[in-house]
C-alpha cells in the first residue's frame, strides 16, 4: 500500500488533492485567525471562510494533485540532483487500458488520452444540452428553475468550447502529426503529458460547480462582468477553469510549433507538408497569440471576485466594456482555433476520397494565414450592441466580410478537388461532404450578422444559437467526425463499422438539420437566446426543435456504441486501407512504439493522387533514399 | 468555362469513365433553377415579427437582399457538391482507379477570390448606408430615459413644462406617441441589460456607468413587447414589459396623468373585492408576478419565492417588511437579489395596499 501511495499515479495524486485541499484550509484558517475573522460560527463553518478556502483550493490542489500524479518528478529528481530517468522512450506505448491513467510521455498514447477525455465531456455536454432541450419542450418552467437553466446553458457550452471541441483537435493532431512530418514523437514529451493532464482538471472543476454552493456558473460561457464578478462561488469553478483549459492550449500550441518548425523529416519542407500540419500550425500561432487574452480576462474577474479590485466596478472607475473588448480578443479567434485544425481534417479527407490532388494547395496554405491573420481584427464584431463606440463598427464589420474571402477560396477548391474525382463515398468523405454544405450555411448566416443593421436586430435571439451551431457542429464537430473515422483504423489498428457509420452520419444530418435550422426562424421572429421561458408563440417550433434534438442525442449514442465495439473486435486493419499517401499510412496500424524504425525521406507532395509512380515518402533515411520519379517530386511545385 | 480542362496535366493513358462525362451546362441549369426556387422561398417566408417603426423597414429590406445574395451561394455549393457525388462517385471496378492530377487553376483561383470579395464589400456599403439611415437624427426628438436593473425597466420622461424636472411612467409600461422621433438613453443600475423591442428592430445594452443611446420612430399604434436580450441573471427570461404607441392626444393624457396622479381612490365598480385588494392586484400583477407566482393574480414567476407557499400564516405587517425590505428575511433556497427600492417606487400607500392584498389572498392557505 505504502509503495503504491509512494508510485507516482492515480492514487498517489489523489492523496495530493486531499493534502492540498487541506492545506488550502489551513492557510486560510490561519489567516483568518490572524485578523481576527471568525473561521466557525452556529457548530458550522462561516460561509465566507468556505468560499475563500474554496477558491483557494480550486487554484492550488490541481497542482498538487499533478504532483501527485507525477507530471513533475523528472524536474523535481533533476532539481535534487538526482538521477533523472531518461527519456528514452521505454516508457512509451500503452500494453493496457490502465496505461492511459498515467503520466505518459508518448504522443500516440496522449493522443487517444486527449481524444477519450474531450469525448467523455463531450457526452455530459450534450446530456446537459438534452436537458435544456427538455426544460424548452414547452413554454414555462418544467422541471428546472431559472437559476439551474442558465446553469445548464453555460456548463454545456463552456465544456463543449474548452473541453471538447479545442482539445479533441489537439488530440487528433496529437496523434497524426508528429507521424504526418516523419517525426518519432513531440518536441517537448513531458509537456505534452502536462498539457493533457490539466485537461481533466478544467473538466472535472467546471461539471463539478453543479455542486457549489449557489449552484454551477450561470452567466454563460461569455461570462460578462459585472454578472460574473457578483455571482455565487460557482462562478469561480469557470474562472479557474478556463485557466487551466487555456494553459493546457497554450503548453500544446508551443509543443505544435516546435515540432513542425524543428522535427520535419530530410525533404519535408513546408510546401510538403499535409495541410493537417499547415492547419495546426496555424490554429498554434492562434493560440499562442490569443489565449492569455481570456486568461487574463478571467484573472481580471477573480480579482474583482476575490481581492476587491476594480476592473469592472463603474462607481470605482472601472470600465464595463474592457471586459467583452479583452474576451472576444480570445474568443474571436478561439472561432478559428475551432476550425482551422477541423480544415485541415477535410483536405485530408477528401484528397484521398476523391483520388485527386488538393487544388490549389498553396492557396490553401496561404488562406490559412490570412485567417490566422484577420481573426484578430474582427472582434468587435461580437459587440456591435455593447453601447461602444459607434464607428468602430464600420472596419470591424468591413474585416468581417472580407475573413469570408479565404474561407471562400477553402470551399471552392474543396468543390473543385471534388470535380472528376473518383469519389468513395465511405463515412469519413460523407461528414466531409457534410461538413462543406453545412459549414457553408454557417459561413452565410455569419455574413448576415457581419452586416451591422441586421445584427443589431438578431444579436441575443436564436438566430445566433442557430449560427454558431451550424459553425461548431456542422463546421467543427462534423470535421471531428471526418477524422476520428478517417484515422481511427491507425489510431485502433481496427476498422470501424462502415453500416453503423452510416447510420449515424444520415441520422445526425437530419436531426442537426431539424434541431438547428428552425432556429434562424424564432430567432429572427423575435425569441432571444438563454432564456428558460418564452412567449406561447414559438411554442409550436421549439417543442420541433427539441423533438429533434433528443434524435441528435441518439445519433450520438450509434458513434459512440460504434468507436466501442469496433475497437473491442473491429476488423484489424491494414497499414494503410485507404491507399493514402501520407506518411502516417506508410507504417502499421497501430504504428510501432518508435513510429518510425528509420527515419522516412520525403521526396514529393503529399498529394499526388493520379500522378503515375506518385510517392511522397521512401522509408529510407536520406542517404539511402533515391527518389526514382522526378516528375513526382516536383509535381506540387509546378502545378501551382 | 472549361478552365481547367486545359489545365488537365495528363501525364499518362487514362480509362474512360462514361458514366463520369461533367455537363457544365445542365448543372448550371439546375443551379439557376434551384437558386431561384430558394430565393423565392426565403421571400416568402414571413420572417419578422410585425413592423411597428420607420426603422423596420430599410433592415427588413436588407434582409432581404442578403437572402437574395446568399441563397445561390448556398445552392450552388449543394448542387457542386450533389453533382460530383452522382457523376463522380466510385463504381465497381474503379476501387485502384485516380482521378485526373489537376493542382489548381490560378485563372479559376483569382475569380473565386475576386467575385466573393466585390460581392461583400457591396454587400458592406449597402448596409453601411442602411445603418447611417436608421440611425440619422431627426429633428424634434424626444428623449426617453430607460433604466434597467434585475428584473425591471422603468421609463423617464422630460417634463413638457420645461422645468427639467422627469416624469417617471408608473405603471412598468413605455408610452410612445406615434410618429414621434424618439432617442432611448439607456442606463442599467446593476448588471449588463439590453433594451430590445422587436417590433423597433433596433436594440442596445443598457451598461452600468454609462448612457448608451439609439433612436426609434414609432409608427404604428398598438401594444408591443419589451425584451431585455442580455443576459442578466436568474430573472432574465422574465424581465419584460410593454412598448404602448399611442396617438399623440392620448399620450399627452396620459403624461399629464403621470406627471399628476391621481388621488387615490376606491376602485369604482368592477366587481367584488375592497378597493386595497383590486389595487393591490393590479400593483402586484405589474411589479411582482414576473417573479414570484401568487395563484390569485394567475402569476407564476419562478425567481423568487413561490408565494402561495410561504405567505400564508404572516400578517400584512410582516408582509411589508419582506416587500420594502427583501433582505431583512431570506427564504431559504434563496438568495437576496430583490430590489430593495419598492418603497419609493410604490410609495407607502403603494407598498401597504400590496401588503394589504398579499395578506388576504393568502391568509386561508
Amino acid at each position: 500500500m505504502t509503495a503504491r501511495l509512494r508510485a507516482p499515479g492515480l492514487t498517489r495524486a489523489g492523496l495530493f488533492l486531499v493534502l492540498g485541499t487541506l492545506f488550502c484550509a489551513a492557510i486560510i484558517v490561519a489567516v483568518r485567525e490572524a485578523y481576527g475573522y471568525p473561521v466557525f460560527a452556529d457548530g458550522g463553518i462561516v460561509p465566507k471562510a468556505q468560499n475563500a478556502i474554496l477558491l483557494l483550493s480550486l487554484l492550488i490542489a490541481p497542482l498538487w494533485f499533478l504532483v501527485g500524479l507525477g507530471a513533475f518528478d523528472y524536474w523535481f529528481y533533476w532539481a535534487a540532483g538526482k538521477r533523472t530517468r531518461p527519456e528514452d522512450h521505454s516508457g512509451h506505448g500503452a500494453t493496457s487500458w490502465k496505461d492511459y491513467f498515467r503520466v505518459n510521455t508518448d504522443h500516440k498514447v496522449i493522443g487517444i488520452q486527449y481524444v477519450v477525455t474531450s469525448f467523455f465531456f463531450m457526452l455530459i455536454g450534450g446530456l446537459l444540452a438534452m436537458l435544456v432541450r427538455a426544460e424548452l419542450a414547452a413554454p414555462g418552467s418544467q422541471f428546472v428553475d431559472a437559476n439551474a437553466f442558465n446553469g445548464l446553458f453555460s456548463v454545456h457550452a463552456s465544456l463543449m468550447i474548452f473541453l471538447f471541441i479545442i482539445p479533441v483537435f489537439a488530440g487528433l493532431a496529437n496523434y497524426v502529426l508528429p507521424l504526418m512530418i516523419g517525426a518519432p514523437d513531440m518536441a517537448f514529451p513531458r509537456l505534452n503529458a502536462l498539457s493533457f493532464w490539466m485537461l481533466p482538471i478544467a473538466g472535472v472543476m467546471m461539471t463539478a460547480s453543479f455542486f457549489a454552493p449557489g449552484g454551477s456558473f450561470s452567466t454563460g460561457w461569455t461570462a460578462y462582468a459585472p454578472l460574473s464578478t457578483s455571482a455565487p462561488i460557482g462562478q469561480m469553478f469557470f474562472t479557474i477553469g478556463v485557466q487551466f483549459a487555456g494553459a493546457s492550449s497554450i503548453a500544446t500550441a508551443l509543443n505544435f510549433l516546435v515540432t513542425i518548425i524543428t522535427m520535419r523529416a530530410p525533404g519535408m519542407s513546408f510546401w510538403r507538408m499535409p495541410l493537417l500540419v499547415w492547419a495546426n500550425f496555424s490554429t498554434s500561432l492562434l493560440v499562442v497569440i490569443a489565449t492569455p487574452f481570456i486568461a487574463a480576462s478571467q484573472f481580471f474577474v477573480l480579482f474583482d471576485y476575490a481581492l476587491g479590485f476594480n476592473f469592472f466596478r463603474p462607481e470605482r472607475d472601472g470600465d464595463i466594456l474592457m471586459y467583452q473588448h479583452v474576451f472576444w480578443f480570445y474568443s474571436h479567434p478561439a472561432v478559428y482555433i475551432m476550425m482551422l485544425p477541423g480544415f485541415g481534417i477535410i483536405s485530408e479527407v477528401l484528397a484521398v476520397k476523391a483520388r485527386k490532388p488538393i487544388f490549389g494547395y498553396r492557396m490553401m496554405a496561404f488562406s490559412l494565414l490570412a485567417i490566422v491573420l484577420l481573426g484578430f481584427t474582427v472582434w468587435a464584431h461580437h459587440m456591435f450592441v455593447s453601447g461602444m463606440q459607434d464607428w468602430i463598427r464600420i472596419p470591424m464589420m468591413v474585416t468581417t466580410a472580407i475573413i469570408a474571402v479565404p474561407t471562400g477560396i477553402k470551399i471552392f477548391s474543396w468543390l473543385a478537388t471534388l470535380w472528376k474525382g473518383v469519389l468513395h463515398m465511405d463515412t469519413p468523405m460523407l461528414w466531409a461532404l457534410g461538413f462543406i454544405t453545412m459549414f457553408t450555411l454557417g459561413g452565410i448566416s455569419g455574413v448576415v450578422l457581419a452586416m451591422v443593421p441586421m445584427d443589431i436586430y438578431v444579436s441575443d435571439t436564436y438566430f445566433i444559437v442557430a449560427h454558431i451551431h451550424y459553425v461548431l457542429y456542422g463546421g467543427s464537430l462534423f470535421t471531428i467526425y471526418a477524422g476520428v473515422y478517417y484515422w481511427f483504423p491507425k489510431m485502433t489498428g481496427r476498422m470501424f463499422d462502415e453500416r453503423l457509420g452510416k447510420i449515424h452520419f444520415w441520422m445526425t444530418f437530419v436531426s442537426f438539420n431539424a434541431t438547428f435550422g428552425p432556429m434562424h426562424l424564432v430567432g429572427v421572429k423575435g425569441m432571444p437566446r438563454r432564456v428558460a421561458d418564452y412567449a406561447e408563440e414559438f411554442a409550436a417550433w421549439n417543442l420541433f426543435i427539441s423533438l429533434s434534438s433528443f434524435v441528435l442525442g441518439l445519433s450520438t449514442l450509434v458513434f459512440i456504441y460504434n468507436m466501442v465495439a469496433s475497437w473491442r473486435g473491429g476488423r484489424r486493419a491494414s497499414a494503410n486501407p485507404w491507399r493514402a499517401l501520407t506518411l502516417e499510412w506508410q507504417v502499421t496500424s497501430p504504428p510501432p512504439v518508435f513510429n518510425f524504425d528509420r527515419i522516412p525521406t520525403v521526396v514529393g507532395g503529399p498529394y499526388e493522387y493520379g500522378v503515375p509512380g506518385h510517392v511522397h515518402g521512401i522509408m529510407e533515411p536520406a542517404e539511402e533514399a533515391r527518389p526514382k520519379q522526378a516528375a513526382g517530386a516536383s509535381s506540387a511545385e509546378e502545378g501551382v | 468555362m472549361g478552365l481547367e480542362e486545359r489545365s488537365l496535366a495528363q501525364t499518362g493513358p487514362r480509362p474512360e469513365r462514361p458514366h463520369a462525362r461533367a455537363d457544365w451546362k445542365q448543372m448550371l441549369g439546375i443551379g439557376i433553377v434551384a437558386s431561384i426556387l430558394g430565393v423565392v422561398a426565403g421571400l416568402l417566408i414571413d420572417w419578422f415579427p410585425i413592423a411597428a417603426s420607420n426603422e423596420a423597414k430599410p433592415i427588413d429590406t436588407l434582409w432581404d437582399v442578403l437572402i437574395i445574395a446568399s441563397v445561390p451561394v448556398f445552392v450552388g455549393v449543394c448542387v457542386v457538391v450533389l453533382f460530383s457525388v452522382i457523376k463522380f462517385r466510385m463504381r465497381d471496378g474503379e476501387e485502384e482507379l485516380d482521378g485526373p492530377p489537376i493542382h489548381g487553376n490560378t485563372r479559376l483561383e483569382v475569380i473565386w477570390t475576386a467575385i466573393p470579395a466585390i460581392l461583400l464589400v457591396g454587400l458592406c456599403t449597402y448596409a453601411f448606408i442602411v445603418l447611417e439611415d436608421v440611425e440619422k437624427a431627426q429633428a424634434n426628438t424626444m428623449e426617453v430615459r430607460v433604466v434597467g436593473e434585475q428584473f425591471a425597466w422603468t421609463f423617464f420622461y422630460p417634463n413638457p413644462d420645461g422645468s427639467g424636472e422627469e416624469i417617471a411612467a408608473t405603471r412598468g409600461e413605455l408610452y410612445l406617441p406615434v410618429n414621434q422621433p424618439i432617442k432611448f438613453n439607456l442606463q442599467a443600475k446593476d448588471v449588463l441589460h439590453d433594451f430590445w423591442v422587436p417590433a423597433f428592430r433596433m436594440k442596445k445594452d443598457a451598461v452600468p456607468g454609462m448612457t448608451v443611446s439609439y433612436r426609434v420612430t414609432p409608427n404604428r399604434i398598438g401594444r408591443y413587447p419589451i425584451v431585455c436580450a442580455e443576459l442578466c441573471g436568474l430573472g432574465h427570461a422574465t424581465m419584460r414589459a410593454t412598448a404602448v404607441v399611442v396617438s399623440r392626444e392620448d399620450f399627452d393624457a396620459w403624461l399629464e396623468e403621470q406627471a399628476n396622479p391621481p388621488e387615490p381612490t376606491p376602485a369604482a365598480g368592477g366587481g367584488g373585492g375592497s378597493g386595497a385588494a383590486a389595487d393591490g392586484k393590479q400593483l402586484f400583477t405589474a411589479n411582482c408576478a414576473s417573479c414570484h407566482t401568487l395563484s390569485d393574480a394567475g402569476a407564476n414567476g419562478t425567481t423568487g419565492p413561490n408565494l402561495d407557499e410561504t405567505l400564508p400564516g404572516q400578517d400584512a405587517a410582516a408582509i411589508r417588511t419582506s416587500i420594502a425590505e427583501p433582505s431583512v428575511e431570506i427564504v431559504d433556497g434563496y438568495t437576496n437579489i430583490m430590489p430593495n427600492d419598492y418603497e419609493q417606487r410604490l410609495g407607502a400607500e403603494g407598498v401597504d395596499a400590496l401588503a394589504e392584498y398579499l395578506a388576504e389572498v393568502t391568509k386561508e392557505g
